[in-house]
């Protein structure tokens, strides 16, 4: 038996059990085991004061790129869980996009068992949905969920027709698999940046909203007459949370989350051809941005996600539309998110929640809240100032805007 | 917004004491500046219109790096260059080269070692020059000749120095641009110089298809009708149209666009009486204007072209005493 350890003064926040207040919390192998009055009484082995820090669930992210499998030059399941576990994040899903495509039960397996084996973080596979992600024949559903993936879906890449994507959400329903999907028509998303004033001005190609708003709108309507459970991932743009509240009105079984970098910058990053800030789906407008913080705040939006994509430098050393799109993320969403706290536009119980106990509950794992074993618990510093560095950064990738920038708010997982 | 946009346009162009050391873009440069070059053009031609030989850049080497075909731009700055006494090198670079693997910034190494004081760069995508100009060793200068849609600057100031020279201050001109501006690097260009440079209006004509998103934002009025648009404009500039257009349903064909949007004597009758008419060329004749229009006593055509090389030697010149300036040699 290890030792019981007492936090004192700290603010205890689980949106699965709606608890949000300060008070003691004793923790024993980075479990509570008793909150309230219940751990001052308790005998421990030792306490520590944690006056203004948070304790909540670990975080649960709903896609992360680790690079792996695959060439392994912009980041390795080792690298990229240990960073994110750094930064408070216990549990991954992984899109199928990797080298080779999940699209076998073998595959899933072997990531689920390279991310125990490296011991940072627990790694969810999404498999393929077609095989080899082609858009063209249904991948073994069957096998990928006995082998552990949390559903199935095409990552951003597109399905030959909408008769495939039916027959692929129907053979998914049966074997009781959530499809993930990142809306994207293929045809409208040949561009680079967002299609506004700012790409028209740096005479880059755009990609309109519609570019998702359509794909979204098909993909919603197939859902409705599947039934399939759903999940519309990394959304843009205003015109999606509208269409995802017109969903959720009418009862569909569909979830949604959003990119933390999406409800912070804007398409005026990309300015000076700035290679960083070339990520897909791509920074949109104000407008956009500020639906998109409105649609978390109302639930609309679900959960919120790191979009991880770590790169080598190599990747974004090339003019804005041949650098290879993509931010290496997981390190600043929870400095991100706080700032979102501190400006008023979420509470603190609702971006804990959209961290956790939303993603969870969309992965149907026992995860994300501080009353399951394998949740995992972090102590959040709110308060923490730390600086954008290489020294100060974990993953592979160091492919962030936010690079010398000053972020507040740090997390530890409490083991 | 305006302010900020022109502070990270200018950014990469200038030295600590705000001269030019790149030409990259007109956005973000001051009307000092761009005059400055109009100004320095103009010592180079001689009272003929002709072109002075001033062995300012002799000993120095100016390297054409044409990522894409240009036969006319290329051969301008050639001519600039050897006016002023440079050598000059052009590298034809084909596309073929960077999609064999290596990067465009392995390929600035290797032709940094043969050692330049200029690169003259044709990329087509838009941002290349910025990127190369942020890569290179600092004393060598960047003139962006074009890339993508971005910018062509060059050819935005032999405009502005055609306009100066025949239509007078910018402060009483309504100039209109018209045609493909979506894809256009020239109209983009021309806009931020006749911003900077003060012309009383700018508009753009053209049907939405060929209209960049939100083009209002830029400070230009907006037509999509030419009789509306061309009303008592004193320079009328028409954009050449590219074949592949009218293939990739922009635009349902040659002969549909010069009967709404060609630049026509019957159309310019709109215009002020002394319209002077411009063209980037090469033009198409009865696609995007009329022949006795493009030769007739309004047109600047060809005078265009001969103070193109005068502007060329100006920002060669001043980017490379800039760089000199910063570098200290």
């Amino acid at each position: 038996m290890s030792a019981l350890i007492r936090y004192t003064g700290v603010r205890v926040i689980d949106p699965a059990t709606g608890t949000d207040t300060v008070q003691s919390a004793v923790l024993q192998d980075g479990v509570v085991v008793a909150l309230g009055s219940a751990a001052d009484l308790l005998v421990v082995n030792e306490t520590q004061a944690a006056d203004g820090c948070w304790l909540t669930p670990a975080f649960v992210d709903l896609c992360a790129r680790l690079r792996e499998p695959g060439p392994k030059q912009h980041g390795t399941i080792a690298s990229e869980t240990r960073a994110a576990a750094a930064a408070g994040f216990k549990h991954l899903v992984l899109p199928p996009d990797t080298h080779p495509v999940i699209d076998h039960g073998a595959v899933a397996l072997q990531v689920i068992e390279k991310a125990a084996a490296a011991g940072h973080a627990q790694v969810y596979p999404v498999g393929a949905l077609t095989k080899g992600l082609e858009g063209k024949s249904l991948a073994s559903m069957g096998g990928l969920k006995a082998a552990g993936c949390v559903g199935v879906g095409q990552a951003r890449q597109p399905v030959a027709s909408l008769d495939t994507l039916l027959r692929c959400l129907e053979y998914a329903s049966s074997m009781g698999l959530t499809v993930f999907f990142s809306p994207e028509e293929a045809a409208l998303a040949s561009g680079c940046a967002h299609d506004g004033f700012m790409a028209a001005r740096l005479g880059l190609t755009g990609i309109p909203e519609t570019a998702e708003t359509v794909a979204l709108a098909s993909a919603l309507l197939l859902v409705e007459q599947t039934g399939v459970r759903a999940h519309f991932g990394q959304l843009s743009c205003a015109g999606s949370v509208t269409l995802m509240r017109l969903a959720k009105d009418k009862g569909l079984p569909v979830t949604a989350d959003v990119a933390m970098h999406q409800l912070h910058l804007t398409d005026a990053a990309i300015d000076g051809f700035n290679a960083m800030a070339h990520v897909r789906p791509p920074l949109r407008s104000e407008a956009d941005r500020v639906a998109l913080i409105a649609g978390v705040r109302e639930g609309v939006i679900d959960a919120i996600c790191s979009d991880h994509q770590p790169l080598n430098a190599a990747a974004k050393l090339a003019p804005f539309a041949e650098a290879l799109p993509g931010m290496s993320t997981l390190e600043t969403v929870l400095p991100l998110g706080l700032k979102l706290v501190a400006d008023g536009e979420l509470s603190a119980r609702r971006l804990i929640e959209a961290l956790t106990s939303a993603p969870a509950r969309i992965l149907q794992k026992p995860i994300g809240a501080l009353g399951e074993v394998a949740s995992g618990v972090l102590l959040i510093d709110p308060a923490q100032a730390w600086q954008v560095t290489d020294d100060d950064w974990l993953s592979v990738g160091r492919n962030t805007v936010f690079a010398g920038q000053m972020m507040t708010g740090r997390a530890r997982l409490l083991s | 917004m305006h302010q900020s946009h022109a502070h990270q346009a200018s950014r990469l162009q200038l030295n600590g004491r705000g001269q030019l050391k790149h030409f990259l873009s007109t956005e973000g440069l001051s009307r000092e500046l761009l005059t400055e070059i109009l100004d320095r053009a103009e010592s180079f031609l001689d009272d003929q219109g002709g072109i002075r030989n001033v062995p300012l850049l002799a000993g120095r080497t100016v390297m054409n790096l044409f990522f894409e075909p240009s036969t006319r731009t290329r051969t301008t700055f050639e001519v600039a260059a050897k006016r002023l006494s440079a050598d000059v090198l052009n590298i034809d670079i084909s596309k073929s080269s960077t999609s064999k693997g290596e990067t465009l910034r392995d390929m600035l190494w290797n032709l940094e070692a043969m050692t330049a004081d200029v690169f003259v760069v044709r990329h087509g995508l838009s941002g290349a020059p910025h990127f190369i100009a942020s890569q290179v060793t600092p004393q060598i200068a960047v003139i962006n000749a074009g890339d993508g849609r971005h910018a062509h600057p060059t050819q935005a100031m032999l405009d502005m120095l055609t306009i100066r020279r025949h239509a007078g201050a910018f402060e009483n001109l309504t100039v209109a641009i018209i045609g493909d501006i979506r894809h256009s690097r020239v109209a983009r260009s021309e806009i931020h110089a006749l911003q900077t440079l003060g012309a009383k209006e700018i508009r753009v004509i053209g049907p939405r298809t060929l209209l960049p998103k939100d083009f209002e934002l830029l400070g230009v009025q907006v037509f999509e009708d030419m009789t509306a648009g061309l009303a008592d404009v004193d320079v009328a500039i028409a954009l050449r149209i590219q074949n592949e257009r009218m293939e990739s349903a922009l635009l349902p064909g040659s002969s549909e666009f010069y009967g709404l949007f060609g630049l026509t004597r019957e159309r310019l009758k709109v215009a002020s009486p002394k319209v002077l008419v411009m063209h980037p060329g090469p033009i198409n004749r009865g696609v995007e204007i009329e022949s006795e229009v493009a030769d007739g006593p309004q047109s600047l055509i060809l005078k265009q072209v001969n103070y193109g090389i005068a502007v060329r030697m100006a920002v060669l010149v001043m980017a490379v005493e800039g760089q000199l300036q910063e570098n200290g040699q």
